[in-house]
């Protein structure tokens, strides 16, 4: 089973240094951080999809970052098919990881170059790669990628620029842009969430497409539970810079462990009109306190309606797995 | 009946030509309902709300139709008069991404006492117990008046629209993705908020979503809008279980539930129209699988089926 292991995480950290002034160099004031992501393990399998949920601020994207290579971890270990690429040196390590992992951004119509044609949109990543050697052998595999995301005949699309797409179409096109490298790994950050309800469908169900068709493994990063349920193999939830519960997404959804997943599920909404006189129960209190003055203890504790006092405020709780393949870091599991 | 828009249009004339926004709407809304207005985005839900109140940008203006509140015709009111009477007083708005509506540069009370300088002859006195009161019931410490907004999070700010937009009593509020940029705990809390403000004040509102699920938590009634146009109008009990209009049924099949398993979702191949040049007839049938040759050249009626929904529609699926 060990050589399944596409992607593994082990203690992934990032913290952001808060700007100081010179009063507070001065004085030696220690330097504060934003614990953005603090301290993360995951594995994702082979061809699986993981969908990394929380609410705003998280730590989820910062997390998509990390594997993207686009910032460096301040401690942790990332793995790619078991070989550690956490601190990548040469400039063609880079470039041949890139070429491995792949990203889907949120926004179809920031992610694309407005002056750039389907065309160069699509052969800029083979150029900066060398891939292709001649013109017509590049023109080819644009073709090929087009038809990959159904957007058929190619001829049509390639000439066009983004403006004279739509909101779907776009998402395609920068889907075609991440396929054309032959990736491994793709990290789709929220890449249905501008898009209408109508064809969000459509996008994801074209991810995995690709994703049975290439090979693909995903992680999907979302704030939308919904969309998580119906599109991933597995789920870890997030809540600031820690995954507190993770497993096979019908077991998390079905039966929820940790109070935050809980009140999480409870706020969904869902198209069922009896549910209009109910006042919803959210058991959760408060705000999400801010990363730079992260709880002491389960930094859960200030918001649970279940915290024990002289447990939950000082020890942290460690990661269990409750039941086979269904994780969840709480004092309180089993016992709420 | 308190609100009665009648073959409402609303056309932007732009160098390119006059696009559509909103093409001959009409509905009824009774006193203490909650009308759920849903649609894609660009269909013209959002034009329609700033119509009720008259704020269309430039280049769009109001060209036909009649608004009618409380027996009162809007459209025909000159806009001092309404300035005056109406926004605000009588109708009053809940704006999209409200985070951004709150000026950074006045405190909160400040802000919040604007309304009673401009629309009522209260003592300051006066107008600040009430402001105190409006920020109670919407779940705030009156305390914050003295606050900035960057000082309050999203959800306080949120909080604090929807107080500004009760704190003349009006008839109608208009609430526009009140819940859109928010994070899915505030959005319950704030879904929870309407609803006992609903109950406890009867409010009458209007909840413009692109999102079907946030809208049946809350409506009494729904509207499905399509290029410019109400295809589908009905309680929303009816609506919801049973969809008739072929748009409303994809747009239904299309959305993902989180305590069931779905195997496969829909969706509607293709976008909607540009609203310059809709396509004739029914403008949903290039999207339509039910389209039938009548859908491409002639535009459905208004049908009221028995369960007293109102239906346009040509082929309506058995």
């Amino acid at each position: 089973m060990v050589q399944d292991v596409e992607l593994k995480v082990e203690g992934l950290k990032k913290y952001f240094p808060i700007k100081r002034g010179i009063k507070s160099v001065m004085k030696r004031e220690s330097p504060r951080f934003v614990r953005a992501v603090d301290g993360i393990s995951f594995e994702i399998r082979k061809q699986q999809i993981f969908a990394l949920v929380g609410e705003s601020g998280c730590g989820k994207t910062t997390t998509g970052k990390l594997i993207m290579k686009l910032i460096e971890p301040t401690e942790g270990r990332i793995f790619l098919r078991g070989q550690d690429v956490s601190h990548l040196k040469s400039k063609e390590e880079n470039l041949r990881y890139r070429k491995m992992v792949q990203m889907i951004y949120q926004d179809p119509f920031s992610s694309i170059n407005p002056r750039f044609r389907v065309y160069d949109v699509l052969e800029e990543p083979l150029i900066i790669h060398g891939i292709g050697n001649s013109r017509s052998e590049r023109e080819e595999m644009i073709h090929h990628a087009l038809e990959l995301v159904r957007l058929t005949p190619p001829e049509e699309f390639v000439s066009r620029f983004p403006h004279m797409l739509s909101g779907g179409q776009r998402q395609r096109v920068a889907i075609a842009r991440t396929m054309i490298l032959n990736p491994e790994f793709v990290v789709a950050d929220e890449p249905v969430s501008m898009l209408d309800v109508s064809i969000r469908a459509e996008i994801l169900e074209l991810l995995r497409r690709l994703r049975d068709e290439l090979g693909l493994t995903y992680l999907y990063i979302t704030h939308d539970l919904s969309t998580a349920r119906y599109f991933s193999d597995w789920i870890g939830v997030m809540y600031l810079g820690r995954i507190v519960e993770m497993g096979e997404v019908d077991m998390v959804i079905d039966n929820p462990l940790h109070p935050y997943t809980r009140a999480l599920l409870e706020a969904v909404p869902e198209p069922e009109p009896e549910r209009k006189e109910i006042i919803k129960s959210l058991p959760i209190k408060g705000e999400v306190p801010s990363a730079v003055n992260i709880p002491d203890g389960c930094r859960f504790h200030p918001r649970c309606v279940y915290a024990k006092m002289g447990l939950c405020d000082t020890k942290h709780p460690e990661m269990i797995e409750f039941e086979r393949n269904h994780y969840v870091e709480c004092h309180l599991v089993g016992k709420i | 009946m308190l609100l009665r828009v009648t073959d409402l249009k609303t056309h932007f004339f732009t160098t390119r030509g006059v696009v559509r926004g909103v093409d001959g709407v009409s509905f009824t809304l009774e006193k203490g309902e909650v009308l759920g207005l849903a649609g894609e985005s660009g269909c013209g839900k959002s034009t329609l709300g700033y119509s009720l109140i008259r704020l269309v940008p430039p280049p769009g203006r109001i060209v036909g139709g009649e608004i009618e509140l409380d027996g009162l015709n809007l459209t025909s009111m000159n806009e001092n008069t309404f300035r005056r009477e109406v926004r605000w007083k009588r109708i009053s708005m809940i704006f999209q991404g409200a985070m951004n509506a709150l000026n950074p540069v006045y405190s909160i009370g400040y802000q919040m006492m604007e309304p009673f300088k401009y629309h009522t002859d209260a003592s300051e006195d006066e107008a600040k117990e009430r402001i105190a009161r409006h920020l109670e019931l919407v779940g705030l410490d009156p305390e914050i008046v003295s606050r900035y907004p960057h000082e309050l999070s999203g959800g306080m700010k949120q909080r604090v629209m929807i107080a500004m937009a009760l704190l003349l009593e009006p008839d109608l509020v208009i609430a526009d993705e009140p819940t859109t940029a928010l994070d899915v705990i505030v959005q319950a809390q704030i879904i929870n908020l309407l609803k006992k403000l609903k109950k406890e004040l009867g409010l009458s509102l209007i909840f413009i979503t692109h999102d079907l699920s946030i809208l049946a938590e809350i409506s009494d009634k729904i509207a499905v809008m399509y290029a410019g146009k109400i295809v589908e109008l009905g309680d929303s009990e009816i609506i919801y279980e049973n969809p008739k209009h072929p748009y409303t049924q994809k747009l239904l099949a299309a959305i993902p539930r989180v305590h069931e398993r779905v195997d496969k979702l829909e969706f509607i191949p293709g976008a909607p129209p540009n609203l310059a040049n809709p396509p004739p007839g029914c403008r949903f049938h290039p999207r339509c699988p039910y389209a039938i040759k009548i859908c491409m050249e002639k535009e459905p009626g208004k049908e009221v089926l028995d369960d007293g929904r109102v239906i346009y529609c040509h082929n309506i699926p058995r």
